[in-house]
């Protein structure tokens, strides 16, 4: 039963329009940092699902009862993958169906696992399908690449359990794992199996969980920061002003990318991009890691920018996000940082995230430190 | 650019049709003509008169190379397009997004000839997605066929991985629609089912223009005299067989500003600049790097249709030869008389102030009969020059990323129209022959070839190693002398999340036309 939706009219939910997903698709592709997939399917599917009559309800986390029962959504695979199999909303809501009958329960509302990228749009197709409002929250407040990179796996909260879907009539069930490593070596390993791309439904968390360890209002960013740079785009003002302002972010350098280099290891997108300096930045270079996401960036030995900060590449011209997938050559880039949920600046969160976890032996040192965030 | 061949390069425009005769990188002639409205008779007059220019040099012509932007002009005008259907092997998944999804309405109003999603298709390493599902493929054929619809794009997931799927249906379509032509997706390149799926669907709406404008390309040259193989040239500066390239016109996309800027940085002898190719109808500013247009970061539309073409990084402005300059207040276009500049602009008899009116009354250039601006006001000609030159210079600054100074290329019919003097311009250049440097760029072309596949369980030199081998094929096929190819572009993506090593892996390589040799010939 839907009740959060209806229970008060007011600020604790609001209706989402047709043009709030625009500016979510661009906001979210923003805070994917590289990864998270281009949301651009997700987004057709929302216009569709729009223009059919059907709508998203966006909800305050703070309104969510303790025991209220969220369902916490994501795509997972690789993202070229999803260039070829595009995205389905049917098919996105059928894990969640799977979980209510291994519960024996109905989901009171959807969340994002993740906002950055193509996911951040996942549970509105959902939403949109099922009528369950979406929680104003998500649990990376950008998109990582694995399941204990999550604001709920380094506050220790259950892992477990998982639902899985194949566009085929295969479904997995996941109902117990060992640890949030362990979750994410075995679904990744069905996952793989399925084509390396399918819908999940993660361990479903409280309402006292979401309002305790959720990042919270992260849609309401996203959908900010995206509208920011619709108007910046519309009014011909630069869009990487827009989302400094919005996000709160450092500008670090402006170039353009002169080499590219890419590697897979341990099922992950790994290497490096390296930029030269444009206009004010013009003589010096800067080297940018990924692994899925940004991870670190140099200049020369000096680390400037690291995970947890998200690391923003984005078109110089347009404030379009950059995906690691489609970085290339001759690319005019931006390279912005945004402050990172404080839950990873702890010692748990930079032990999941920090640069360590992402192979560099370097301290953390936040490109915010010392400001008032 | 060593070209020992006598070459023709011929670029149809919106307004002009223009013809060079080069002689490895030497220009012998060059001629400038209207477009006609049935095309066949501009290129034809335009050879006429560029070999009558010639003289005795036109002996030995080996090739004739035609750029035209004919086709982008039907998709963005929406004209001349014929209806095509799709055909998807790709159920059960993309149900939701069908084929055209993401089509401006009015272009899809004019082309949708029917929307068919049967089962099929692939997996990321090939295996099959699910068994395709042959009669519902050959109830689409059926269906087609009964609307009246000649024309099927078809499409299947990871099609460029492996065709098998694209080209079982292509045949099952044969089988039920005879007169049906079919465009695969798999032919037109890469990863990305939707954009692929568009630039076919494109295709298929075009082949019938393609095939009429190709045929009369071919006239055209017969007519001539000339014995020369046809070539046309593609998005990328490079050319394909006329036969080949009759299939897929929408390789030809962008043909037009490739062709002039790279034709610029022959003729200048200069290879990184800005260019300012001022056209009929609109000036497109981009930037040379080392002889190549710099390509667009973003995603590609035409005519509002996402593809995945690389195309020069342009920006267009309404400002060309033949835009309408309005009075009180001043105004620059947008909107121009087109390839009627040779009816309606003052200085030829017509009743339309345009920038070439502009021009010639500001004696920036002799043109038509000068006695028909002369009533103009001298006031108002200095500030309608002003306002164009102060677009241009606008315009060139938002294109340029180089903090130091750099030349700038004046290139077409309209380069008079350009200002001496811009801020980050270190000069303007002003070549020979610059109104001609789109036809100059097609006689230069170069014959390419791609491929861009995922490879499993191979070591990352041998995967480079098999694409090459398969660009270097599809290069030679298209009618490159094997012993000229070169690799111009390789590029490796490691798939993530992707079991075992999976590398997708895309090779890019041109070579010079292969002469005229018996067995080339067929």
């Amino acid at each position: 039963m839907s009740t959060l939706a209806r229970r008060s009219p007011s600020q604790t939910h609001r209706a989402l329009t047709a043009d709030d997903m625009e500016a979510l698709a661009i906001g979210a592709w923003i805070l994917g940092t590289g990864g998270g997939g281009d949301p651009y399917h997700k987004l057709l599917n929302m216009r569709q699902l729009y223009a059919e009559g059907r709508s998203v309800d966006l909800i305050d986390p703070m309104a969510l009862p303790d025991d209220a029962v969220v369902a916490v959504l994501s795509n997972m695979g690789a993202p070229l993958v999803g260039q070829e199999r595009l995205a389905d909303p049917e098919f996105a809501v059928k894990p969640l169906r799977m979980m209510e009958e291994h519960l024996g329960r109905k989901f009171d509302a959807v969340m994002a696992l993740e906002i950055g990228g193509g996911n951040g749009l996942h549970p509105m197709m959902v939403a949109a399908m099922t009528g369950y409002p979406v929680v104003d929250a998500d649990t990376m407040g950008r998109a990582y690449p694995e399941a204990q990179m999550t604001s709920v796996a380094v506050a220790g909260l259950r892992c477990y359990p998982l639902t899985m879907a194949d566009i085929r009539d295969n479904e997995i069930i996941f109902p117990r794992a060992a640890s949030w490593r362990w979750m994410e070596r075995i679904s990744r390993k069905a996952c793989t199996e399925i084509g390396s791309v399918a819908a999940t439904c993660k361990a479903p968390r409280t309402g006292a969980e979401v309002k305790q360890h959720g990042i919270l209002y992260s849609v309401s960013k996203a959908i900010d920061l995206g509208r920011k740079v619709a108007q910046a785009r519309r009014a011909h003002a630069d869009p990487i002003e827009a989302v400094l302002e919005a996000g709160h972010g450092k500008l670090l350098f402006t170039g353009k990318i002169t080499d590219v280099e890419r590697r897979a290891t341990e099922g992950f997108l790994r290497g490096k991009a390296k930029l030269e300096g444009l206009g004010p930045d013009a003589g010096s270079d800067m080297v940018v890691h990924f692994q899925n996401e940004f991870s670190v960036a140099f200049k020369g030995d000096e680390p400037v920018v690291m995970t947890p900060d998200l690391i923003c590449l984005l078109d110089t011209v347009s404030g379009e996000g950059i995906g690691t997938d489609v970085i290339r050559f001759g690319q005019r880039v931006s390279v912005l940082a945004l402050p990172a949920p404080e839950v990873f600046l702890s010692e748990a969160g930079l032990a999941a995230v920090g640069p360590k976890a992402f192979g560099f032996d370097i301290p953390f040192k936040s490109v915010f430190e010392g400001a008032s965030a | 650019m060593s070209t020992p061949m006598k070459r023709i390069g011929i670029d149809v425009g919106g307004t002009n049709t223009d013809a060079a005769l080069l002689d490895g990188s030497k220009v012998l002639a060059a001629v400038k003509t209207f477009t006609t409205a049935d095309v066949t008779s501009g290129v034809r007059a335009a050879l006429k008169e560029l070999v009558a220019k010639a003289g005795p040099a036109a002996q030995g012509v080996s090739a004739v190379m035609i750029g035209t932007t004919h086709y982008t002009n039907a998709v963005v005008e929406r004209r001349n397009l014929g209806r095509a259907a799709a055909i998807r092997v790709s159920l059960p998944a993309s149900a939701s997004l069908k084929p055209f999804c993401d089509w401006p309405a009015d272009l899809a109003a004019q082309v949708v000839g029917g929307v068919h999603l049967v089962h099929g298709g692939h997996e990321y390493d090939g295996r099959e997605l699910v068994p395709m599902d042959e009669a519902e493929v050959a109830a689409a054929a059926r269906a087609i066929r009964a609307e009246g619809v000649n024309a099927v794009a078809i499409s299947a997931t990871f099609s460029p991985l492996t065709a098998a799927c694209e080209e079982r249906a292509a045949e099952i379509v044969r089988n039920e629609h005879p007169d049906c032509h079919v465009t695969l997706s798999s032919a037109l390149g890469r990863i990305g089912l939707l954009e692929r799926e568009n630039v076919a669907l494109m295709n298929a709406s075009l082949i019938e223009l393609a095939r009429e404008t190709t045929q009369a390309f071919v006239d055209a040259v017969a007519a001539s005299g000339l014995n020369a193989r046809l070539y046309i040239t593609q998005n990328d500066g490079t050319v394909a067989l006329a036969e080949a390239a009759r299939e897929y016109p929408v390789f030809s996309f962008a043909s037009g500003p490739t062709n002039s800027m790279r034709g610029a940085a022959l003729l200048a002898g200069i290879e990184n600049a800005m260019v300012c190719d001022v056209g009929g109808t609109t000036a497109d500013i981009g930037c040379l790097v080392n002889g190549f247009p710099r390509e667009a970061n973003n995603v590609v539309e035409v005519g509002g249709v996402r593809t995945l073409f690389r195309m020069p990084d342009l920006l267009s402005i309404a400002v060309g030869g033949g835009t309408i300059i309005g009075s009180d207040p001043i105004t620059v276009g947008p909107r121009s008389v087109g390839y009627r500049l040779g009816q309606e602009a003052l200085v030829f008899g017509g009743s339309t102030c345009t920038s070439t009116d502009i021009a010639v009354a500001s004696g920036l250039i002799e043109l038509g009969d000068r006695s028909k601006v002369a009533h103009l006001d001298p006031a108002f000609v200095k500030a309608a020059l002003a306002k164009i030159h102060e677009n241009v210079a606008e315009s060139v600054d938002r294109m340029k990323t180089d903090a130091t100074e750099v030349p700038l290329l004046a290139v077409g019919g309209g380069a008079m129209l350009i200002p001496d003097r811009i801020p980050g311009i270190s000069e303007v250049v002003h070549v020979e022959h610059s109104n001609v440097a789109n036809a100059v760029g097609a006689a230069i072309a170069q014959i390419s070839g791609e491929t861009d596949r995922i490879y499993r369980d191979v070591e990352r030199d041998e995967a480079i190693a098999m694409a090459r081998a398969e660009a270097v094929e599809s290069a030679a096929r298209a009618g490159a002398d094997p012993a000229t190819i070169k690799v111009i572009d390789v590029e490796d993506l490691p798939l993530s999340y992707l079991p075992g090593k999976a590398i997708r892996t895309r090779v890019r390589v041109v070579g010079e036309a292969a002469a005229l040799a018996p067995e080339a010939a067929e």
